[in-house]
């Protein structure tokens, strides 16, 4: 008989929850695994191709559910290595919705305040900035300018982008080739790596069960090279904890499908998932009114005509980020690119005579694509997604080799959700369609449900066992050992971008684990200086606690 | 940019060709092309290789195209018959129909209550990545054949090594007052 393999900590995913723990893990001494499903890819194989096969479908995943469609990393990297990297913090009033629970959502433990210190390492880490306004490309000045127009106010979003090394291409969202974004691949995983933790991808966890000393043993199989719907052979490894950080889409379907072993799960675990209150409108731009209304002209006298140039959102309006608004009708605005393929279909026509997402009419509106610009809506959902039963194998029933599958979440949305997306739309119409500059109408949900590219919620940290799959220590409750630091912690819809504050509650969770691993009798500390080495931020974490 | 190819079962390509053609319409190849209804000028979804990337391996839908062709002409037949529409024998039920007609039957099979909405919107989904993004091309090859959906949507070429970079891209000025509430961050307090 084999023995199998044997590590003090597997790290389930490498995303920001995954590379954040793998990185202060081994750094502190233990021995770290982390198993990935995705590929590993760097730089120079992020291709600008649309192509099937490229890293635009290798390292990407769209999950169709029931009511709800999820957009995710597939990758060593994770989410890092496909988003858009725009990293604000959440706002305070955030930390104290009560959602439809009757009660403070998060943890007594967290606030705006409690967190400040840790978003400051994550700041540190990648490290994020606020975007000058020189810098901010054609669509998100445009946006801006519509916003001011309107009486509104707009702001360049912090983001982790090194400006002097991006070309604004837009093909961010297939990995960065010029590794200006500052993915995970360029900080956290490379110090985990260079601290002794391996990482392994194209390794699929498929569940969890408990071993007779008290820690568990992860199951997975691998996967394909090409083809992912493939899978190969299957293997295990014992660790003393598990990190589980396989991203709210399939975090909760790992912890289901290890049910009959593990026994029952929090009732918490794939229930009260948010898709982050998202939404999409699309304007098309009468060229002529931007420069008349706005006085904007760009190289080559055009006024705008730029929709493929840059990087992804880049401006932002927080106008109704205000919390003395009532809940669910907060919302944070943001300028989007989203490319071909994926980013058109859903799409409607303003004025639509016949069907408002393909035909003679959607062509004619797909003819005037560099007008177009998409703005994006976050606010405040009901957390009322639900996942069904796991599939056989991964989160999803793969339909193409890549990229493209079937996923057990069913969505369907609240008077509350639908009030906040309504408000927005009527926002983005206000703003847009003044004095003529654009027509506007939101992306169907009708095709593939709602969508959403920030997974949240659906293993949610709390103080309420009822309604909470784990403690303020990012603790499965009943499960000790087993940690989850990905977008499922996060208690709900955050009204931005949730990078920055998943990472933050990652870097929280941190110390806790430590002392996990010490209880178990591994020697390791914690206290580690940001991945390349600054350690300001660290002293203002020590200052906090 | 279709290829020639000796497809066994004209009657899937021709139905397939009409469905792509009924959600990005482009112009007939030719005076007594069939498939396509010329409901649009330039090239649609079929000029763009619907046909080329729904039969790509990778995609996963090649498996389902004959039976996905025989589902859509059962569907012709009793839209016409319900609404008692005599059809053209000469081609495949949905071919038969007017684009008129093709529009409204695929705008029923794809509303949120039809059961089998998913393969039907699964089939749209292609037909119109392979006008918008050539996704069974390299993009710089599409560009180099002259792709009509990627020329079509004004899609930017790349630089002479395949590449994308705007060296232009900024108005280069501030073009809206700041949230009140802003942090030194630069997030929202």
């Amino acid at each position: 008989m084999t023995a199998t393999e044997s590590t003090d900590v597997v790290v389930i995913g490498s995303g920001f929850g995954g590379a954040i723990a793998a990185y202060h893990l081994a750094a502190g001494g233990a021995r770290v695994v982390v198993l990935e499903r995705g590929p590993w890819l760097t730089a120079e194989e992020f291709d600008h191709d649309f192509l099937l096969g490229s890293s635009y479908t290798r390292i990407f995943d769209f999950v169709i559910g029931d009511g709800m469609s999820v957009l995710g990393g597939n990758c060593v990297g994770g989410g890092s290595v496909v988003f858009f990297a725009t990293m604000p913090r959440a706002p305070r009033f955030v930390f104290e919705r009560r959602g439809s629970i009757g009660r403070r959502l998060w943890p007594a433990a967290i606030s705006r305040d409690t967190l400040d210190p840790w978003y400051d390492r994550v700041a540190e880490a990648l490290p994020v900035r606020p975007t000058p306004w020189e810098r901010v490309p054609y669509a998100g000045g445009l946006f801006a300018a519509a916003c001011a127009h309107a009486g509104h106010t707009a702001n360049p979003a912090p983001s982790a982008i090194d400006l002097d090394e991006c070309t604004n291409c837009n093909w961010m969202i297939a990995g960065c080739r010029f590794d200006a974004k500052r993915s995970l691949l360029l900080n956290y995983l490379p110090a985990a790596i260079a601290h002794g933790a391996e990482i392994r991808p194209k390794h699929e966890v498929q569940s969890l069960s408990r071993n007779d000393d008290g820690g568990y043993r992860v199951h997975y199989r691998l996967v394909d090279d090409l083809d992912y719907r493939v899978l190969h052979d299957s293997g295990a490894i014992d660790a003393k904890i598990v990190v589980l950080a396989a991203g709210a889409g399939a975090t909760p379907v790992i912890l289901r499908r290890s049910e009959p072993q593990l026994g029952p799960m929090p009732y918490a675990v794939g229930r009260y998932f948010s898709g982050n209150g998202e939404r999409l409108n699309t304007a098309v731009f009468d060229e002529d009114r931007v420069r008349e209304v706005l006085g904007l002209t760009r190289d080559g006298g055009q006024a705008y005509a730029a929709y493929q140039i840059g990087r992804g959102p880049t401006v932002t309006n927080w106008d109704w980020l205000d919390g003395s608004l009532p809940e669910y009708e907060r919302f944070s605005l943001e300028q989007l690119y989203f490319p071909p393929g994926l980013g058109t279909i859903l799409a409607q026509v303003p004025d639509a005579t016949g069907p408002t997402w393909f035909g003679v009419q959607k062509k004619e509106m797909l003819l005037r694509w560099q007008s177009w610009l998409t703005i994006f809506t976050m606010s405040e959902d009901d957390n009322e997604g639900v996942f069904g039963p796991p599939p056989e194998t991964g989160n999803a029933h793969r339909l193409s080799q890549q990229m493209l599958g079937n996923g057990p979440l069913r969505y369907r949305p609240t008077a509350n959700t639908l009030r906040g997306w309504s408000l927005s739309d009527a926002a983005v119409k206000d703003i847009l369609e003044r004095d003529g500059l654009a027509r506007v109408m939101p992306w169907t949900n009708d095709l593939v449900g709602a969508y959403t590219v920030h997974p949240l919620a659906s293993c949610r940290i709390g103080d309420d066992p009822a309604t909470s799959a784990l403690d303020d220590g990012h603790e499965l409750r009943g499960h000790p050992g087993i940690f989850v630091t990905d977008g499922s912690a996060v208690p709900c819809a955050l009204t931005v971008n949730p990078a920055m504050t998943i990472a933050a509650l990652a870097e929280r969770a941190m110390p806790g684990i430590v002392r996990a691993l010490q209880e178990r009798g591994v020697p390791v500390r914690y206290g580690a200086p940001s991945p390349d080495g600054e350690t300001a931020a660290r002293r203002g974490v020590a200052r906090a606690g | 940019m279709q290829p020639d190819t000796l497809d066994a079962d004209p009657v899937r390509t021709m139905t397939i060709e009409a469905f792509a053609d009924t959600i990005v319409p482009g112009e007939k190849r030719s005076p007594d092309d069939r498939a396509i209804a010329g409901a649009a000028p330039g090239g649609g979804a079929v000029a763009a290789g619907a046909i080329a990337l729904l039969e790509a391996p990778g995609g996963g839908l090649a498996p389902a195209l004959d039976a996905l062709a025989v589902a859509l002409n059962d569907h012709a037949k009793e839209y016409a018959k319900e609404r008692g529409l005599v059809l053209d024998d000469d081609v495949p039920p949905f071919v038969a129909l007017s684009f008129a007609e093709r529009t409204a039957l695929v705008q029923l099979l794809t509303a949120p209550e039809h059961p089998e909405k998913q393969m039907w919107v699964a089939l749209a989904l292609f037909s119109n990545m392979a006008f918008d993004s050539a996704a069974h091309l390299s993009t710089v090859d599409a560009f180099a054949a002259g792709h009509p959906g990627l020329l079509a949507i004004g899609y930017f070429r790349p630089d002479d090594d395949g590449v994308w970079r705007f060296p232009q891209y900024s108005y280069g000025r501030q073009l809206a007052n700041l949230h009140p509430n802003t942090t030194p961050t630069g997030s929202p307090a």
